[in-house]
């Protein structure tokens, strides 16, 4: 594949489960297993050339609390690319207390869904370019794809191509999709998915849920991702953030090095 | 002794990764709303992310726009960064037309929405030097041509004079203004606070001009 010169250099962001003060990894959203300490992970991971650092505190949601504060504020001060922070956002006064701890996006999920106009209000007070609206997709069985919350269990009956698109409409700078079918499974991307929403949203779609190796990456950028967020390939030592941005690089990709 | 650092606050957008990427590279850093603050500083800082016309009007009531005017005329350095290089430029059309405070002539405007590009610009981009310039003895001396930086925009500076150009961009064939100097008035379309050891790199330049 040739470099795309309309393309700009593709961003690759290192996403952290949080749960609690721990660093966590589950497969489907579920059977959380402990990594480590995320400040350390999060350094680590900047310093090897990540683009972005997503946080996700994936419990916030589910009982309505939100650990994120400290997390953020403990590492924020040494990270130095954009950092994203999602979980149990409910209104913006929550978006400002995760700016002010030194994030610089925030990704909403469950509070956009309940309440849509959530992304209305924070696109107008903070800019677009501050929303991600994130989205949980599961594969239905008539085809298409259904957006659901809570770490893929609870079922929303939204459209996934239609919400997203929605959420643009309502102010989205960014739309993050995490299959929930491939996520934690190393087997690549649910490309069909990334294909639907790449090249049909008009602004830039996150790619997120299964990438196991270079190869899946590249197919991420090949079907339209604007940027590809990993999790387990890095938790696990199969690459680095280096060795996976050589790789791109090496199969033709332009990345930050 | 540290570099003492002043960073106008007008309620725009998020500040605090400016704040802590000055800190961290040394700066003594000072958040001002006061004209005076601002006028008397020795090195000064216009953050911000947002709309030109919000800018302007918060500019405008906190009675800042003459204390920069003012703090300019003392020929110390002035880096506005993101909305804050656009309020640099002379005029906008986003949303309407806006006048900004004119230290470099020319206007903002949209970047065009093509079929090839998304908008805003989102991610990270090279920068290099306009034809035939250099950046040799300015903020951008310590980076190599086609640094990668890290933007988030839908408008972009047109400056009126090739000169005020200090370094361009291509998005989607698109020339877009990254950064631009006029004297001691210094502007960047990227965000250096965000574009990692690069970033820094600029921001220990600013510290020392």
């Amino acid at each position: 594949m040739k470099p795309d010169p309309q393309k700009l250099p593709r961003r690759v962001i290192a996403r952290l489960d949080i749960k609690g003060p721990n660093l966590v990894k589950g497969i489907h959203l579920e059977g959380l297993r402990v990594i480590g300490d995320p400040a350390e992970h999060a350094v680590r991971y900047y310093q090897a050339g990540a683009d972005e650092l997503l946080y996700i505190d994936i419990v916030a949601s589910l009982y309505e609390r939100n650990n994120l504060v400290d997390v953020v504020s403990r590492t924020a001060s040494e990270i130095f690319v954009p950092l994203t922070v999602g979980g149990g956002i409910r209104k913006v006064d929550d978006i400002h207390q995760l700016l002010r701890a030194g994030a610089d996006k925030v990704a909403i999920n469950t509070g956009a869904i309940r309440r849509p106009e959530l992304i209305a209000e924070a696109s107008r007070t903070f800019g677009s370019q501050c929303i991600v609206v994130s989205i949980e997709a599961k594969r239905r069985r008539e085809g298409g794809w259904e957006a659901y919350t809570d770490n893929g269990r609870e079922r929303t009956g939204l459209d996934v191509v239609e919400w997203a698109q929605r959420a643009v409409e309502l102010g989205a700078g960014e739309v993050l999709v995490t299959s929930v079918d491939a996520e934690g499974t190393r087997k690549g991307f649910d490309l069909e998915l990334v294909q639907t929403l790449g090249p049909r949203l008009p602004v830039p779609v996150i790619a997120c849920g299964g990438a196991g190796s270079i190869d899946h990456v590249v197919s991420a950028f090949d079907r339209g991702a604007d940027a590809v967020a990993v999790a387990s390939i890095l938790h696990y030592k199969t690459e680095s953030m280096g060795s996976l941005k050589a790789g791109l690089a090496a199969r033709g990709l332009e990345v930050r090095s | 002794m540290s570099p003492r650092v002043t960073v106008i606050d007008y309620g725009i957008g998020n500040i605090h990764s400016v704040l802590k990427a000055l800190r961290h590279q040394g700066a003594e850093v000072t958040l001002a709303t006061a004209p005076d603050a601002i006028a008397g500083a020795d090195r000064l800082v216009l953050p911000g992310v947002g709309a030109f016309g919000d800018g302007m009007r918060a500019l405008t009531a906190r009675g800042q726009l003459d204390a920069i005017r003012e703090y300019v005329l003392l020929s110390r350095p002035l880096l506005g960064i993101c909305l804050g290089m656009q309020l640099l430029l002379a005029e906008s059309e986003e949303f309407g037309h806006h006048r900004g405070l004119g230290l470099i002539e020319g206007s903002v405007r949209a970047i065009e929405n093509r079929p090839t590009v998304k908008v805003p610009q989102i991610g990270w981009n090279r920068i290099v030097p306009p034809p035939g310039g250099s950046w040799d003895g300015t903020l951008l001396e310590p980076l190599p041509s086609g640094t990668m930086m890290y933007f988030v925009h839908s408008f972009t500076a047109a400056p009126t004079h090739e000169t005020d150009r200090l370094a361009d961009a291509d998005y989607g064939g698109q020339r877009i203004s990254a950064a631009v100097q006029r004297g001691n008035v210094i502007g960047c379309q990227f965000h250096p606070e965000k574009s990692g050891s690069a970033g820094l790199r600029v921001i220990d330049r600013f510290l020392t001009i």
